[in-house]
């Protein structure tokens, strides 16, 4: 869909991928990365699978130069340089615009390019403590947590290629590019969903729920969220409404099936249980058969049983488990690609599919250098060029 | 409804569904510009407006709905039940004027109601369609519902959040929801870009499990690769240290980080241990994270009696990685955002004011905006009927007889 277009991809964690996104979509992006740059990284090759590799040294003077009149030609520009940094000089927007009017610069950092806290330094960690995500997760006494993947650069990442694509949609009508501006700190806050709204118009400051649901029932009772089984944990709620119901009901028949100790729910009416109304005991009653019987399923059987039963819950997978799961199989969402040493590697595909075919992975990760000649030629600089830019260290050769 | 252009100027949206997955996406539209239509049923309302609080006051309405109101800000709101006489019909016609459809319903639903892409595609061929459910369209489990929140144990995340050994935690809400609305929102738009240079359409099947597990690309890679399984590690890093958060003032929280020796000689004298810089117990991150509980204390002594915002601003100023721990009330106080008109103050026919978000990214010649705010069940009849469907008065008159609108 994208193919007309060429993208620089000058980006650190916080761009990977946007540029990725692009790149399923079927864009050219041509990943800019310094001589020596550890390709290696796992988050790296995930990210930058299917684009193309210029090692080019943006910190050296004739790097920078190539760097300008690269920048003359593309359609975007993807960057998440330090603002106040060196690196960010070669990023400012007018000067690009000027120079390519029909540019699509894209900047991501951890609080826009602007603003007082513009040139703090912030990792995931901060990144997830400011946007609000960190205070929401663990245990209601404990310390706030982020998660143990680095989730603020897809917050920002995501949000970076659909402010992209809408500069797109306006440069098609008018011709004209412009800059778009990303702050990982704001992105983040989309994680937390209607949180927010709590303190706005209630003056409800959310806290960290843990691993019980809280704040249901008027007598304070508290609802198990994470049960342990046979080989890990299981998320499953005690619901009311429509949905609980049958979800409940399933589960005791479940139980039934399997000769299960029942206690309380072999009398229990579904209809008239209201888990708004219920006393700690009444829930640890009813829990208590629940958490004795899930001890006896794998993470596996529960996934199957609840899809069968049409019950709500799922398993806590873990990467190996999503790895190995047959409804991703089924469509196809890993690719296999070849990788260094003849040695092939998995990827998670695009993330549609569109009209039957999944978005593709048509390129392997690249190695260092690898397309720098041909991009360039491709560029417009001639062979002579090239090879002094590879001869003085700017550039690197495959 | 804007003065400045807009981005997505004359692009026209309409959503089949509720909840979150599939209305943030238009959402996050309407305010670069888009003209986005959210339909429901009267007797079928969007089934967020009366499961989640908050509620304006406390009290429970089907217009006060703070949460309904926080994903669909900026949108028009029809009434239009596919059930009755009629139904159908005027859905194709909102179907036949829009450029994009997005409809988060369960695999199958839009065409038993006589409203799949198939059949609506004959009189819009070159529509762009999205849809977006747990597991995608098709595959042995395509017909699973369920919330987000669940969801997202599924696709890894909360597996990975909480203490090494200890319970997986919760996260907020349905989190997968939003990653998979933003991962998605870009193809749509690309997709509008081919049309426009090849007059295509487009069909996605988006599932919000896959949607998500490109937010953990990385450690599924490193699983297939190297067979590592990652786990949860509270706020332990494999790189840095000290990394984690430390307990300040008033119930706040700090978050600190460390990532290389001479960041770390800024942090020692900056919370009044400058002594640790010589220290061999700290010369190195290995050595760090080998006696980081020596550090996490010394550290939690310094900031316990301080303000934690204040805390971050003299590490920042000693150069070193920090934020205070924002709670949902401090999101409002940040400067950071502030700058940002994060937070746009809109007031809602029975809401009142409401504080609506704005994403996390603007455009530079065409900024978005929050243009209104979110709207009541049925608001938008007469103007989307009348005016952009072109309805006579006939049509319409007939089908608020049948119970359609």
């Amino acid at each position: 869909m994208l193919g007309p277009y060429r993208v620089l991809d000058c980006t650190g964690p916080l761009g990977w991928l946007t540029g990725r996104l692009l790149a399923d979509l079927g864009a050219d992006v041509i990943k800019i990365e310094p001589p020596g740059a550890d390709l290696g990284d796992p988050g790296w090759r995930a990210n930058n699978v299917n684009k193309r590799l210029l090692t080019l040294d943006l910190g050296d003077d004739a790097g920078r130069e190539a760097f300008r009149r690269l920048a003359r030609d593309v359609d975007f520009l993807l960057e998440s340089a330090a603002p106040g940094s060196a690196a960010a000089d070669l990023f400012d927007p007018e000067a690009l615009n000027a120079a390519n009017p029909k540019l699509i610069h894209v900047s991501v950092t951890p609080f826009g390019r602007s603003g007082p806290h513009a040139e703090w330094l912030a990792s995931d960690l901060e990144m997830m403590a400011a946007g609000g995500a960190m205070s929401l997760a663990g245990e209601p006494d404990g310390l706030p947590v982020r998660v143990s993947v680095a989730q603020s650069y897809g917050w920002a990442g995501a949000q970076a290629a659909l402010g992209a694509m809408m500069a797109l949609t306006h440069r098609s009508a008018t011709g004209r590019g412009q800059h778009v501006d990303v702050s990982a700190q704001a992105a983040v806050i989309a994680s937390v969903a209607h949180a927010p709204a709590s303190w706005d118009l209630l003056g409800v400051n959310s806290t960290r729920a843990g691993a019980f649901m809280t704040g249901r029932s008027v007598h304070g009772a508290n609802y198990r969220v994470f049960w342990p089984c046979k080989d890990g944990y299981l998320n499953f709620i005690i619901y009311g409404g429509f949905a609980g119901r049958r979800t409940n009901a399933s589960l005791v028949a479940w139980m039934t099936e399997a000769k299960a100790e029942l206690g309380v729910l072999a009398e229990i009416d579904w209809a008239g249980f209201d888990p708004t109304q219920a006393t700690q005991a009444e829930v640890d009653a009813i829990e208590d058969p629940v958490g004795r019987f899930f001890l006896t399923l794998s993470k596996a059987e529960f996934l199957q049983g609840a899809f069968d039963r049409e019950m709500l819950g799922y398993p806590v997978f873990n990467v190996a488990d999503i790895a190995a799961d047959p409804q991703l199989e089924a469509r196809g969402y890993w690719q296999d690609l070849p990788g260094p040493g003849g040695r092939a590697e998995r990827f998670g595909g695009g993330v549609a599919i569109v009209d039957g075919e999944r978005l593709a992975l048509v390129r392997p990760v690249p190695s260092a250098g690898e397309h720098s000649r041909e991009v360039l030629g491709e560029m417009g600089f001639d062979p002579s060029e090239i090879d002094g830019l590879i001869a003085a260290g700017a550039v690197g050769d495959k | 409804m804007s003065g400045v252009p807009q981005a997505l100027a004359g692009v026209t949206v309409v959503e089949f569904g509720g909840y979150a997955a599939g209305p943030w996406i238009g959402k996050v539209l309407a305010n670069f510009g888009a003209k986005v239509v959210h339909v429901e049923a009267r007797d079928r309302p969007d089934g967020v407006r009366l499961q989640y609080p908050p509620y304006k006051d406390g009290k429970v309405g089907i217009n006060r709905s703070g949460c309904f109101s926080y994903f669909n800000d900026s949108k028009y709101a029809v009434t239009l039940d596919v059930k009755k006489p009629g139904g159908v019909e005027l859905a194709r016609r909102l179907t036949d004027w829009c450029d994009i459809v997005i409809e988060n319903m369960r695999p199958g639903v839009m065409a038993r109601i006589g409203l799949g892409y198939e059949v609506l595609k004959e009189t819009n061929p070159d529509i762009i369609w999205l849809s977006t459910c747990n597991m995608g369209q098709t595959g042995p489990r395509a017909a699973t519902g369920g919330f987000g929140s669940q969801l997202s144990a599924l696709a890894g995340f909360t597996g990975l959040t909480g203490e090494a050994g200890a319970s997986p935690m919760l996260l907020y809400g349905p989190y997968i929801d939003f990653v998979a609305a933003l991962v998605s929102a870009p193809a749509v738009l690309a997709a509008l870009d081919r049309r426009k240079r090849t007059g295509e359409g487009a069909y996605f099947d988006v599932s919000q499990y896959e949607c998500g597990l490109s937010f953990i690309a990385g450690a599924l890679f490193d699983y297939h690769a190297n067979g590592k399984i990652a786990e949860r590690a509270g706020n332990d890093d494999a790189v840095a240290a000290p990394h984690g958060a430390y307990r300040c003032r008033d119930e706040g929280w700090l978050a600190v980080s460390c990532w290389s020796d001479e960041e770390f000689a800024r942090l020692a004298p900056a919370v009044g241990r400058p002594e640790w810089a010589d220290d061999a117990r700290f010369a190195d991150a290995a050595a760090r994270r080998a006696n980081i509980a020596a550090l996490d204390e010394g550290i939690e002594a310094w900031s316990a009696p301080l303000d934690a915002g204040e805390a971050a601003t003299a590490l920042q100023t000693a150069r070193v990685h920090a934020y205070r721990v924002n709670t949902m009330a401090d999101l409002f106080s940040d400067p950071a955002l502030s700058h940002r008109r994060t937070w746009r103050v809109r007031r809602h026919g029975e809401i009142d004011d409401q504080a609506y978000y704005f994403p996390g990214f603007d455009l530079s010649e065409t900024p978005g905006d929050i243009p209104g705010p979110a709207p009541l069940l049925g608001h938008d009849n007469e103007i989307v009927f009348r005016e952009f469907l072109g309805l006579t008065d006939e049509e319409y008159d007939t089908h608020l007889a049948n119970g359609v609108i």
